[in-house]
């Protein structure tokens, strides 16, 4: 790799290439030196193995003229075995031995030369410098050289490296590639790869076809395919094919493949769109949940709800570092850990903020607001003192890393896909405790009618000391979830609360339904808004619909029915 | 309490200034400071004793804008219980009207020297000064404007709560919801408020230069003069009979509500004039401080605002003016000595205030334990008898 890079720089600072060129010529660079490694001996082979002997002999030339003519014809056929020949002779490694006058492949190891058979990739034999005579090479000869090496890639035995010289060519659309394609076509095994190939063969058709019946056929091709590239190859060719007058059925073929690719993309779009919306809602989710069970059974907004998150993100830090000797980088069970841990320590802070300071306030919702506004500052500066301002790093274990790409640019992270998972999960565990559990009900009793739940023998207090650490903890849990995909820092939780504050609002009191439908709605509108007015002008637009949808249904979308008066 | 309307009726503002112990209290001060202060800086020489140094001047000034903030949350909080956690916004609205004026008249002195577009518009490319920005050259227009557009935006948006009866958590969260999309909004760079830097790099207010002493010492004069006539204002509307009407929504609210009062409108009303006193103390603010940026519309500097009320006690009115001051000046003096401190001492004041003084400072005083604080005692006890221990 280093080489290749370094191969690249030494070119003459005369040859002119654009970008995409030197990346190509990277490419190629790269395949190569992989070539070295693996040759496979399976490949379709264009020349027997005394013709590529003989012809890499005439590279033995004094006239550059000649010597670029034999290059272009070893690299037009397409033999694997030509590309780390080209690639040691730009190198200055190859060598023709005085011996038996073969040409051979030589480097250095110390005073040593080592040659490599050129036919067979195998080593043949040592010598020093003086039994070989170089080839040499002149600034002419690189840039032909790199040319040949580049084009040489579509014939690579790597499919990694075909695969990205399939995707230069769709994207460079140079009719002159077109009988390389083709050659490369007959000789592709791989079937996804071929489907590409012949793709971007279509795409060169329609641009180099010059017959009615060329130019449907390479349509036909197209429209079945759903990708942004297609769609930006199809509508070129509506633009040139109407500017030049071309037959009206191939402009016609053509704007009706358009249109169902389009149609295709915008579906697809719209998946994209849900799918990110739903891995919004997600986190929003699990910001809230925690809250909404506070505010459903006590009637306060906890302001120090986002810290609860953030001491859970800091509890996933602090395990992690402290498992470190113990765990090799990546794994899972630091995450495995925190979980229950930053539920424990969560639930612990939140269970001695409700003992110290909110039992006293009950009845006084918003001076209770305020008390765990002071409690938030509190908890943020200590994290700060303790921890230093600066964002502390969770790595994430190797299952979360990575993603599923489609070729019509939806992009799944894994990462994304575990929280919406770990959100579902945590959701249906909240709802199993409410549901079976004598906690639960206890608790779902307090939420709806406070007095009569004490009538009947439910300690009030205990159950709000109960219910505050849950919510705590759930936040923790949320804080871990988070730790993965934002910066965990004293102002994580920051950035959380007003949204779980909007989604709590949104959804109503009292009912999880209520905040599931809440946060992945919010998650939608946010995303759907988001390509047409951009990121912050969409979170501006949610707000101003929220405050509006509160003017409808004060009290969120599941209002707790009964016969409650306010004051 | 009928002795009260005896007197408002015979001598309306006199009357009930000298039954508001407190009130006079703090209008002499007002008036002492506005003469005193401003002597002291200018007459007195420097090195003196009684010198007062220009940076002592300015943040004097500084702090009497915050006290008629926290006195515009205390009329609706105190006396009406809407606890807004969205007053910044008013104050920044009102900061931004004079900011724009103080950057109109920058003119050819920025650093394009272009004689109409302020620096970051040219920076930013644009051609033409935006339909809003019209008017700004005017400084007449531009306090129409501070006290205008945060009286409107109050009066829209308390339209809409106050008629479909959001009340107390969710008011507070909703208000809290529109200074974060102000904050948003006034990020962004297409806004035209000059995104993330705000406006700044004043030179000059009516022809005067925004770095002499005499104008700062003008200002905070100005400023004594605008917290002693909101005071009054505010002290006018509660001692009204509108204003026992807004205690009684205060208190219970449904009550109101049967006994065939209209409380959206009562409650209307004294928002939208709360909106309007923020935007003054935002609009004498900005040439203070000589910066508006949207981080004065952060939902947790709105509710530090309230934290200021509650300090000094709310449903007083001059609590709150104490209360801006003590937090003030303890922010001022914890982030210069021990800047680690100030939020621990900011989160402490939270929870002690709302635990130990629910009265604030004043509450503390046995001699200011008037009637008025003595309504809002009792309605608290009541309540939490009432209701066992639950909203």
């Amino acid at each position: 790799m280093r080489k290749g890079i370094f191969s690249v720089l030494r070119r003459s600072p005369f040859a002119v290439c654009t970008a995409r060129n030197m990346a190509a010529r990277m490419m190629g660079v790269v395949a190569c030196v992989v070539m070295l490694a693996t040759v496979a001996p399976d490949m379709a082979q264009a020349f027997s193995d005394e013709e590529l002997r003989n012809i890499a002999e005439q590279l033995d030339d004094n006239s550059a003229t000649k010597k670029v003519a034999v290059i272009e014809k070893m690299a037009a056929d397409g033999d694997p075995r030509v590309a780390p020949i080209l690639k040691a002779m730009l190198d200055g490694d190859l060598y023709v031995r005085d011996s038996d006058e073969h040409v051979v492949i030589a480097t250095k190891k110390g005073k040593v030369f080592t040659h490599i058979d050129i036919v067979s990739g195998e080593v043949a034999g040592e010598s020093s410098s003086k039994e070989l005579s170089k080839i040499k090479v002149n600034n002419r000869l690189r840039g032909a050289l790199r040319d040949a090496l580049a084009t040489l890639n579509l014939f690579s035995p790597d499919i990694n490296v075909r695969t990205a010289a399939v995707e230069q060519i769709m994207d460079a659309r140079d009719p002159a590639m077109l009988p390389l394609l083709l050659r490369a076509i007959e000789r592709e095994e791989d079937e996804t790869l071929l489907a590409r190939m012949q793709l971007a063969e279509a795409t060169m058709a329609l641009a180099a076809g010059e017959t009615t019946d060329e130019r449907l056929a390479a349509i036909a091709v197209l429209a079945s395919e759903t990708t942004p590239q297609i769609r930006a190859v199809l509508s070129q060719f509506v633009a040139s094919a109407e500017a030049e007058g071309y037959q009206p059925e191939v402009v016609e073929a053509a704007k009706d493949a358009l249109s169902s690719v389009e149609r295709r993309l915008s579906t697809w779009q719209t998946v994209g769109d849900v799918y990110r919306g739903i891995s919004l809602g997600s986190v929003l989710l699990l910001a809230a949940v925690g809250l909404a069970i506070t505010f459903g059974v006590m009637g306060v907004i906890n302001m120090a709800h986002g810290e609860m998150i953030m001491i859970g993100a800091y509890t996933t830090f602090v395990v992690q570092q402290a498992l470190a000797p113990f765990l090799p980088s990546g794994s899972a069970w630091s995450l495995a850990i925190s979980v229950p841990a930053a539920f424990l320590v969560a639930g612990a802070v939140g269970v001695v903020i409700e003992r110290c300071v909110i039992r006293f306030l009950y009845g006084r919702p918003l001076e209770t607001l305020l008390a765990t506004w002071g409690v938030s500052l509190a908890l943020q500066q200590a994290i700060r003192s303790i921890f230093g301002a600066t964002n502390q790093q969770v790595t994430a274990p190797d299952f979360m890393s990575g993603a599923i790409e489609f070729s019509t640019g939806l992009v799944l992270t894994y990462n994304r896909l575990w929280i919406i998972l770990f959100s579902v999960i945590v959701v249906a565990g909240i709802a199993g405790v409410l549901r079976y559990t004598a906690f639960g009900l206890q608790m779902r009793a307090v939420t709806q009618n406070r007095r009569m739940a004490g009538s009947v023998g439910i300690r009030t207090g205990y159950v709000d000391a109960l219910t505050f650490g849950l919510g705590s903890g759930i936040a923790g849990i949320a804080g871990v979830a988070l730790s993965q995909i934002s910066n965990v820092s004293p102002n994580l939780g920051q950035t959380y609360i007003i949204d779980s504050f909007m989604v709590v609002v949104f959804g109503g009191v009292g009912n999880l339904w209520g905040t599931v439908l809440g946060a992945f709605s919010l998650g939608i509108v946010n995303k759907f808004l988001e390509p047409v007015a951009g990121a912050v002008l969409a979170k501006i637009f949610v707000l101003i619909a929220l405050i509006l949808f509160i003017q409808k249904r004060p009290k969120g979308l599941f209002a707790l029915k009964g016969r409650a008066v306010e004051a | 309490m009928t002795d009260y309307r005896q007197k408002y009726k015979m001598t309306p503002v006199v009357g009930w200034l000298l039954q508001d112990r407190g009130g006079m209290i703090l209008l002499l001060i007002l008036i002492a400071a506005a003469i005193l202060v401003p002597a002291g800086n200018l007459l007195v020489p420097e090195g003196s004793a009684l010198h007062v140094p220009t940076w002592m001047l300015s943040l004097l000034g500084k702090y009497l804008c915050y006290a008629l903030l926290a006195l515009s949350v205390d009329l609706i909080w105190g006396f009406c219980g809407i606890l807004s956690l969205g007053h910044g916004a008013f104050f920044a609205l009102g900061g931004y009207s004079m900011g724009m004026y103080l950057m109109r008249q920058i003119g050819d002195r920025g650093v394009y020297g272009d004689p109409i577009l302020p620096d970051f518009m040219v920076f930013l490319n644009w051609k033409e000064l935006p339909w809003y920005w019209y008017g700004f050259d005017m400084f007449w227009f531009a306090i129409v404007m501070a006290m205008f557009v945060p009286g409107l935006l109050a009066f829209v948006f308390g339209f809409l709560a106050f008629r479909s009866r959001v009340t107390g958590v969710y008011l507070s969260i909703i208000t809290q919801a529109m200074t974060y999309a102000l904050l948003l909004a006034f990020f962004r760079n297409d806004m035209g408020f000059g995104g993330n830097n705000g406006l700044t790099d004043f030179k000059d207010l009516l022809g005067f230069s925004l770095q002499s002493d005499g104008t700062r010492a003008g200002l905070f004069v100005a400023s004594c003069v605008f917290l002693g006539l909101c005071y009054i204002v505010a002290r006018g509307i509660t001692q009204s009979r509108l204003g026992k009407v807004l205690i009684a929504i205060r208190d219970a609210e449904s009550r109101v509500r049967f006994t065939g009062y209209r409380v959206e409108y009562y409650k209307l009303f004294v928002f939208t004039v709360s909106a309007v006193m923020a935007g003054i103390a935002g609009a004498l603010y900005v040439p203070q401080v000589g910066i508006i940026n949207p981080g004065e519309f952060a939902p947790a500097l709105s509710i530090e605002i309230v934290i200021w009320v509650a300090v000094g006690g709310r449903g007083t009115l001059y609590g709150a003016v104490l209360g801006a001051f003590i937090v003030n000046y303890a922010k001022t003096f914890f982030t210069g000595v021990m800047p680690d401190f100030w939020l621990f001492f900011l989160g402490g004041l939270f929870i002690a205030v709302t635990l130990f003084l629910p009265k604030g400072v004043i509450g503390a005083i046995p001699a200011f334990g008037s009637a008025d604080r003595q309504s809002l005692l009792t309605s608290w006890r009541k309540r939490r008898a009432d209701e066992g221990g639950k909203a």
